[in-house]
């Protein structure tokens, strides 16, 4: 008796569910524009490609930069030091935004006249450069003095001990926050819009003003933005488990090939 | 081989080395001992320069390395050293820590520097452990290639600093006895150790510091048995 009340209870709900399932559907279908999508689609796949070319970029240059300013850091030159760290705490404390806008229309003033793109990739590598800095001289410091003594010791150069020894073992334990950088970096891509560069969130506003349909453009990038942010993650969790940090805890057999 | 000359070493007011004169044959064992503190390590890194004396000089081989213009990493592909803490390259299977110095500092090809690389590691018994991993290594094991890698730059002295310090105490033999086999070999060493059994067996002389100077210095015979210096005997009375 109580299990077929239950059963008639259970079809009741399962009709229930789906009737509310149908109304979330239709209400979606009204505030989705799926043919819009459908209509823009190669328009926003033109802005996907310049936003990864970008990001791609400054990833590569913010992280070249990155290295050079550890290295400047934690030099002890104090010149070096001095530019670096006044470098980092200027990107640090101002906001990004306003960094392109120095870049592209500052620079103007001075006559450097650079293409939207090009003041694009340079503001966004400026400022990457100086946080991926500091991700990679916590890296760097994090190294057992006695691996750069044992270097030394075997007439290597400072040079050659820094890279071979200190950097590749930084590298390796940096990979998860250098990670974290990158998808940042992706998604303040989105800020060059603001200098007419035809990235993503640019065309999906152009699309947006035109035909008033905000809701549909803006949650279309977002799921692109964040396909691209996973797929980066993923990519990264990978580099990470390929040669992760070698130490004495980690499993053996997990590690890197050369 | 080695002269060391009125050394002075200070980290702010702290005076380490306070005028330390010694010298090393070729060929020799000198043994240091000392309490901790008493300035031991910063004298044996100062003669591969990884410390820079204040004052004094230091000749190798005849030059004087201590001098101005003397390119620092040129003086310590001749001088090998030891650390207490081994210090392998944990990113390097160990073949490859030992062949990176011959490698890039000698210009050794990677066949010439493999060739030399298992030499060596047959010499301190681990030839079957050339492409393991450091940390799969036991301490007394990584101790060993430590010191493969020191040899493999072919230096005209060994420098260890209590090697056997962070070894469990069943492995220190194993590194004693590679020590032992290379001072018989004919390898000018300079060992800071606290193990007297092997300064006794293997020490042509014997170096008691104290205090950033140099008290007392002599053959096992004398020095461990016959000390002159309080400070020597209250040392000697402690770890004997
Ligand atoms: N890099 C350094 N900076 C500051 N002080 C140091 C440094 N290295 C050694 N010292 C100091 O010098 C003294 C002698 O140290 P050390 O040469 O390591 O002695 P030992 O090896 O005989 O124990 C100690 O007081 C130690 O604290
Ligand atoms: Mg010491």
């Amino acid at each position: 008796m109580v299990l077929v009340n239950f059963a008639l209870d259970f079809n009741k709900l399962l009709a229930q569910a789906k009737e509310l399932l149908d109304v979330i559907a239709a209400k979606i279908q009204n505030i989705i524009n799926f043919s819009l999508i459908y209509s823009s689609f190669p328009k926003l796949l033109d802005g996907a490609k310049v936003s990864l070319l970008i990001s791609l970029c400054s990833v590569i240059l913010g992280v070249s930069l990155g290295i050079i300013v550890a290295t400047g850091r934690l030099s002890k030159f104090w010149p070096t030091k001095a530019i670096s760290s006044a470098y980092v705490a200027f990107i640090r404390g101002t906001p990004m935004i306003v960094q392109i806008f120095i870049i592209h229309y500052g620079l103007a003033e001075f006559g450097v006249t650079l293409p939207a793109f090009a003041s694009g990739i340079i503001a966004l590598s400026l400022n990457s450069g100086a946080y991926m800095g500091e991700v990679f001289r916590g890296g760097i410091q994090s190294i057992d003095p006695g691996q750069t003594q044992a270097g030394l010791s075997l007439g290597l150069t400072p040079f050659q001990v820094f890279r071979y020894i200190v950097f590749p073992q930084a590298f390796r334990r940096v990979i998860p926050s250098m990670g974290n950088e990158m998808v940042t970096l992706t998604k303040d891509s989105s800020l060059v819009n603001f200098i007419a560069i035809a990235e993503l969130t640019y065309r999906a506003t152009l699309i947006a003003s035109r035909t008033y349909e905000y809701f549909t453009m803006y949650i279309g990038i977002a799921i692109v933005y964040f396909a691209i942010t996973f797929a980066l993650s993923q990519l990264l969790a990978l580099l990470e488990r390929r040669m992760g940090p070698y130490d004495s805890d980690s499993k053996p057999g997990k590690g890197l090939r050369r | 081989m080695i002269q060391i000359v009125n050394l002075e070493k200070a980290f702010g007011d702290n005076h380490v080395l306070r005028g330390v004169s010694a010298s090393v044959d070729k060929g020799e064992v000198v043994v240091l001992i000392g309490a901790s503190g008493s300035g031991k390590s910063t004298l044996l890194r100062c003669v591969n320069l990884l410390e820079v004396p204040d004052a004094g000089e230091i000749w190798i081989d005849g030059v004087e390395v201590t001098a101005k213009g003397v390119v620092k990493h040129e003086v310590r592909r001749e001088t090998g050293m030891v650390f207490q803490q081994f210090n392998l390259f944990p990113h390097k299977r160990v073949i490859d820590n030992i062949t990176l110095a011959p490698k890039k500092v000698r210009g050794m090809s990677a066949e010439a520097a493999e060739e030399l690389a298992m030499e060596l590691l047959r010499k301190v018994d681990l030839a079957d452990k050339a492409r393991s991993w450091p940390h799969q290594l036991s301490g007394g094991q990584q101790q060993r290639v430590a010191i493969a890698r020191a040899l493999a730059m072919q230096p005209k002295v060994m420098l260890f600093d209590e090697v056997t310090s962070a070894l469990d105490p069943g492995m220190t033999g194993e590194v004693l006895n590679v020590m032992k086999e290379l001072a018989a070999d004919g390898m000018t060493m300079i060992v800071v150790t606290h193990e007297m059994a092997f300064a006794r067996e293997a020490g042509d002389k014997i170096i008691f510091m104290h205090d950033g100077v140099i008290v007392e210095e002599g053959p096992p015979s004398q020095l461990l048995v016959n000390p002159q210096h309080e400070a020597t005997k209250e040392f000697l009375s402690k770890v004997l």
